[in-house]
């Protein structure tokens, strides 16, 4: 069995499909198990009613509460749209070697954009920039190959664009910086024993 | 390769601040940050960061625009980013004429940061790679234009740098065509000199009357002619630097006048009765055996010691002949320039011909030989054959293109000579490569007594 190391903590309004299917990519990513926290609300202080968007940093910082002892990950999922002072939006934010990373679907969703609602792509984004952000967390940096998970994206296009694992050198990099990261590329113990 | 930058951010808000700096991080910089201007100036006052995101209005105390100010006082090459929620025309063209690099407006776009970012660390990259291949050019091959690898000349451009500083006498020695002005010209650039005057006098060109009136000047009726006061050349490079060149021959009356300027600093001008005050760095040059000359009385031994303080003996090029292909290719670079002539470079089998010459003439020789071969070479490479020349019987030829101790007529003599065994015996070419018409060149054959040397007589 794999340990219980990455946590999910969405809040009321993600639908619960779109996190099972991501539940599953990351677990697949990263060769980890994922368990779901309790769905919450997003914390009062983080809406910033002029912008009509919450802020990263303060939900971030509400994420890492979750966070259990152990040396586990959070990924706060959200369907609200995200910012930082000083940038107009964000898909995602993650603390650099830290443990608390956030989510947010609400530009990866085609209605942003005026098209029709297709779960099936917001499902893609949404496993990429999941697998992305939490990739920070293990000290991963933006990747230059624009295939790689770690490549920056600030458009829909770039997200789409990338495959949701990571090019060569950021596996060997995130071998380096945890043992306890195992890689979806290759085999488990437990798949090798129990084909 | 990004780990290795650093910014600073400077803002007074902390969400601002730290948020940048995360997004920063993510993208693989090293990222630093400041409350304040001050705090902002402070630090790079410790260190210089690759680039400086400044934000614009930062009450109260020290704005980003002081901010900038003061930081690119410390590093003027500093790249400032300014970054500002208060965008209007004014501030935009302030900052930019200030000498910001850019200007985001809050809250940006986050590609917009990330590729202004990437943009300016480029940029920053390329400068950083110039300025070492520069220091490394500089420092090793064209120090004030003196091209060398040969450790020798390294340590005397060492030396060189050292000494440039002083006002001491400095006595350059060195075959003729080794470059010795090149060195006195170096002395006189890397010291606090280099503001004033350089003037160069060729002691050799001159008889001994008229070359203390180009020294020392005169004053108005000092001699037939001599209609109004004339500075010397002793005043002219007041507040900077004489170079005395081929100054082993000058008569025992002008040793006697220079060691007294050397020593006092003072002179009179011909025909004057008031004392001239200079404040002038002398560097003296010759090719002559000043220990000999002293031997056999003909130069002054309290002047070479006066002369003397500080001595620079520049190799000829046959002791530096790993020097040969740097300064050949130095030359084509150079002279296909003034030429206006396509020569893209040289052949192995040509440097190897250089390389085996002696060059009697050294420098100024070898660079004469490369106009040559530039001047009548059909290809855009010199070849072998374009220094047929130099591996001909004429040895005469070699020494025709290093004067020495020549007289213009014997060297023009030689010049003919030589060409013509070259063109063997055809006067029209002949005339051609030494750029006269043909009746001119008969004329100075005539002159000359120069017989041809490939026609019966």
């Amino acid at each position: 069995m794999l340990s219980p190391l990455l946590y999910t903590a969405p809040d009321d309004a993600v639908e619960a499909t779109v996190l099972d299917v991501l539940e599953v990519g990351l677990s697949a990513a990263f060769g980890l198990s994922v368990q779901r926290l309790s769905r919450s609300r997003p914390p009062e202080g983080a809406w910033n009613a002029r912008r009509g968007q919450y802020d990263a940093s303060e939900r971030l910082q509400a994420v890492g509460g979750f966070v259990p002892a152990d040396p586990a990950r959070v990924l706060g999922v959200t369907s609200r749209d995200i910012f930082l002072p000083g940038l107009s939006f964000v898909f995602g934010q993650a603390q650099l070697e830290g443990r608390a990373a956030l989510l947010s679907l609400a530009r990866l969703q085609q209605e942003f954009y005026g098209f029709p609602c297709d779960t099936l792509l917001l499902m893609k984004r949404a496993c990429t920039e999941a697998v992305h952000e939490l990739g920070h967390t293990f000290g991963l940096v933006h990747c230059r190959d624009p295939r790689c998970v770690m490549s920056l994206s600030t458009t829909v296009n770039q997200v789409d664009a990338k495959l949701p694992e990571f090019c060569g050198s950021c596996r060997i990099l995130l071998h380096e910086s945890t043992g306890m990261a195992t890689l979806s590329s290759e085999p488990s113990r437990d798949e090798e024993e129990h084909p | 390769m990004k780990n290795q930058w650093q910014i600073l951010i400077v803002d007074d808000e902390a969400a601002m601040r730290e948020s940048l700096a995360a997004w920063l991080q993510e993208d693989g910089y090293l990222v630093d940050t400041a409350a304040s201007g001050r705090e902002g100036i402070a630090k790079a006052a410790e260190k210089d960061y690759v680039v400086y995101c400044v934000d614009l209005k930062m009450p109260p105390g020290i704005d980003g625009i002081e901010t900038m100010t003061e930081i690119r006082k410390l590093h003027p090459d500093a790249a400032v980013l300014i970054i500002t929620a208060y965008a209007t025309v004014d501030t935009a063209i302030t900052a930019m004429k200030e000498g910001a690099v850019d200007y985001l407006v809050k809250p940006c776009n986050p590609r917009e940061i990330s590729v202004v970012m990437e943009r300016l660390i480029r940029v920053k990259t390329i400068e950083r790679e110039n300025q070492v291949l520069r220091h490394k050019l500089t420092g090793q091959y064209a120090f004030q234009n003196i091209v060398s690898r040969n450790a020798r000349m390294l340590s005397l451009l060492e030396l060189v740098r050292n000494v440039a500083g002083y006002r001491s006498t400095v006595l350059i020695r060195g075959e003729s065509g080794t470059g010795k002005e090149l060195f006195a010209r170096a002395l006189h650039q890397c010291g606090d000199r280099a503001g004033g005057p350089f003037v160069a006098v060729s002691c050799a060109a001159l008889t001994e009357t008229l070359l203390e009136s180009e020294l020392f000047g005169y004053e108005k009726g000092a001699f037939t002619g001599a209609q109004e006061r004339h500075k010397g050349k002793f005043e002219l490079a007041d507040g900077g630097t004489l170079l005395l060149d081929e100054m082993g021959d000058i008569s025992s009356k002008l040793q006697a006048d220079l060691l007294r300027v050397l020593q006092e600093r003072r002179f009179f001008r011909v025909g004057g009765s008031a004392e001239v005050g200079i404040d002038v760095r002398v560097i003296a040059a010759t090719h002559v055996d000043l220990e000999a000359a002293i031997r056999e009385g003909r130069f002054r031994q309290d002047l070479f010691y006066r002369l003397n303080v500080i001595e620079i003996h520049v190799p000829p090029l046959r002791e530096r002949l790993e020097d040969v292909p740097l300064l050949a290719r130095h030359f084509i670079e150079q002279l296909s320039l003034e030429l206006g002539k396509e020569v893209a470079g040289i052949s192995d089998a040509a440097l190897r011909v250089l390389i085996a010459h002696d060059w009697p003439g050294n420098v100024r020789q070898l660079e004469n030989a490369i106009e040559r071969a530039i001047v009548n070479s059909r290809e855009g490479v010199l070849s072998e054959a374009d220094f047929a020349f130099l591996t001909g019987p004429s040895s005469a030829e070699a020494d025709a293109l290093s004067p020495g101790s020549m007289t213009l007529e014997e060297i023009e003599r030689r010049t003919i000579a030589a060409t013509l065994r070259k063109t063997q015996g055809n006067v029209k070419e002949a005339a051609s490569v030494l750029g006269i018409d043909r009746s001119t060149l008969y004329e100075k054959l005539k002159r000359y007594d120069i017989a041809n040397p490939h026609r019966p007589s």
